[in-house]
């Protein structure tokens, strides 16, 4: 069809080319939007609205889910069940408080390794660049099963250092003087202290790159001066480096929160599955409601649903922050 | 002179923090039980074995399936994901950094609120769209799933690419009378070539390292992609932590090498225009 149009020579070519253009804003473009935009639908928006649907529904078994069986309309009553149960609100609790702990250790020694990574001379700085790019190209699963390893409780790294910490010291510190055997992640709060470990060095190297690649922006003039007029290192951060860098630790905060709320794949591991209830999260509590038997389907998606609310606000936070720089 | 000592020394502790873990999986990988097992871990492989690796790839991980199998899985629905992803990204790249048109901002912001969907929370209506598609158990209801979770994200990033084109050459190409398809194919195509490479690295990540949906939705053994064959195999009986690490080295390696050719894409992609240089 373009081809005929553009082929037919003379009255085509009386035309001028800003109407031609105008004419040929055709549906080319949703056109090839449509394959996209339809995946999309389907897998991400249809989907998003069917899980606040099931969430209105009493589903227990894969047969309804099937459709072979009805699914019975119980409103909010999932909602109330969940909200009612004190467990979720402690499962609530580890959440927010684990995301807040993580977002934080993870900017801040993300944002110490950046500003590093900007002083240090070339050579060493490619280096120290090339080692933390493997923490955050090592997957989620690997990397939580090596941390596994280095905690076990027989062979592990850390249980050796451990015993080679002077009896004396070590019973004073922590009670114990022999580690071999001890369970590191049975205490739900060692576990949460392993789990950020792990998270942690997941997580810091993006951070630490995005602020090198922010810092790369700002005018070292800047900083001279600065220091030439009397200014401390702290005093030059605050002052001088943090303004230019502020749009990029928005964008940056909120996605490590979005994603520090979320962590399922090395809660899962970690805890060796759905098991160990103390340390439950709400990703990893609403998938067990609706996985571990008897399934727990409507129950399940209502816990999805709280989830999904809590990140939409800071998406929203997010998006007008994206916006507000496009625009710039 | 000090302060440079300091600032090495800080740049060494960081870069054993880093890469430590990785170094003690593949050094791990490489000893003998014995040392594996003994009560002092010695920091490099005093004699260094492939036994480990033998023993993964000849032996069955689950009675009568090895893991090559699991392997070829992981790497059947990967490639799929990506070859689809790229495809539907790049007319949809395509449509948004060459065409004004009206919904064009509103599909942007689309793409980017889609992308903070929480894909954990899919989980449980995905599974009751593919109980209803008849797809549950099979290789195909993972590449689908992948599809919708790369897709965002490889629009986002290849527009950047797609727009980086002069739209003179384009627009010179027409003149010589080429038509859109011809423009399309030979003009705009190669030169976006390198990156859809980088593109569909990021798709392939993330549909070889994706456990919660493979794990929800695969019932045989046989069709277990490798991140679900290693949680399975890992934690039976005692723990054979040269296996495993043998395991995740072969799983990890193939990540590293691809990550490290895109990576820097990667923070221009997720940080959009909050950084200029």
């Amino acid at each position: 069809m373009t081809t005929l149009t553009e082929a037919t020579g003379e009255a085509a070519a009386r035309e001028t080319p800003a109407r031609r253009r105008r004419r040929r804003v055709d549906h080319l473009p949703y056109l090839l939007l449509l394959p996209c935009l339809a995946i999309i639908a389907v897998l991400l928006l249809w989907p998003l609205g069917q899980v606040v649907w099931m969430s209105f529904h009493k589903l227990d078994s894969v047969r309804q889910l099937r459709g072979d069986r009805e699914w019975p309309w119980v409103g909010l009553a999932n909602y109330a069940q969940i909200l009612g149960d004190p467990f979720f609100r402690t499962v609530l609790r580890n959440t927010v408080l684990f995301a807040l702990a993580n977002v934080a250790l993870t900017m801040i020694l993300g944002t110490l390794v950046g500003l590093l990574l900007n002083r240090l001379g070339k050579k060493m700085a490619t280096f120290v660049a090339s080692c933390v790019m493997l923490a955050w190209a090592t997957p989620a699963l690997t990397g939580t099963i090596v941390w596994k390893w280095i905690f076990d409780d027989t062979s592990g790294l850390v249980t050796w250092l451990f015993n080679k910490l002077p009896d004396g010291l070590s019973t004073a510190l922590f009670g114990r003087s022999d580690w071999t055997g001890y369970g590191w992640f049975n205490d739900p709060l060692m576990f949460f202290a392993i789990l950020t470990l792990v998270v942690v060095w997941h997580s810091f190297p993006f951070i630490a790159v995005s602020v090198l690649a922010g810092l790369k922006s700002v005018p070292t003039e800047l900083q001279e001066a600065a220091r030439v007029d009397g200014a401390g290192p702290w005093k030059v951060f605050w002052s001088v480096t943090f303004p230019v860098l502020r749009p990029v630790f928005g964008i940056l905060v909120v996605l490590s929160t979005i994603w520090d709320f979320k962590v399922f794949t090395q809660q899962f591991v970690l805890a060796g599955g759905t098991q160990d209830r103390s340390t439950f999260m709400l990703s990893i509590y609403s998938y067990a409601e609706a996985f571990s038997p008897p399934p727990k389907y409507g129950l399940g998606s209502a816990i999805a649903v709280i989830l999904t609310v809590i990140l939409l606000v800071v998406t929203a936070l997010y998006v007008r922050m994206v916006l507000r720089q496009e625009d710039e | 002179m000090m302060k440079k000592v300091a600032l090495n020394g800080a740049g060494l502790l960081v870069a054993l923090f880093a890469a430590f873990p990785v170094y003690w999986m593949v050094a791990t990988s490489l000893k003998p039980n014995r040392e594996i097992f003994s009560s002092t871990p010695r920091p490099v492989p005093a004699e260094p074995t492939l036994e480990h690796y033998r023993e993964i790839l000849t032996g069955n991980l689950i009675p009568g399936v090895t893991f090559a199998d699991f392997f070829l899985n992981s790497a059947l629905v990967a490639l799929a994901t990506v070859l689809l992803s790229g495809l539907v990204a790049l007319l949809a790249a395509t449509a948004v950094a060459r065409f004004r048109f009206k919904l064009r901002t509103t599909f942007l912001i689309m793409l980017l609120v889609v992308q903070m969907i929480p894909l954990e929370a899919l989980v449980i209506p995905l599974f009751l769209m593919i109980q209803r598609l008849g797809l549950y158990n099979t290789l195909p209801s993972l590449i689908l799933t992948y599809l919708g979770f790369s897709l965002p994200f490889a629009v986002w990033m290849l527009r950047g690419f797609v727009a980086a084109v002069p739209k003179e050459l384009e627009e010179a190409a027409a003149i010589d009378g080429a038509s859109r398809a011809q423009t399309f194919r030979k003009v705009l195509f190669p030169l976006v070539a390198p990156g859809l490479v980088a593109t569909s690295i990021f798709s392939f990540i993330t549909a070889w390292n994706e456990l919660i949906f493979a794990l929800t939705f695969i019932n045989d053994q046989q069709k277990y992609t490798l991140p679900v064959a290693m949680t399975f195999f890992f934690g039976r009986d005692d723990t054979a932590w040269g296996s495993v690490m043998a395991a995740s080295t072969l799983f990890t390696l193939p990540v590293i090498v691809f990550f490290l050719l895109v990576q820097r894409r990667m923070v221009s992609g997720l940080v959009a225009g909050a950084v200029k240089g």
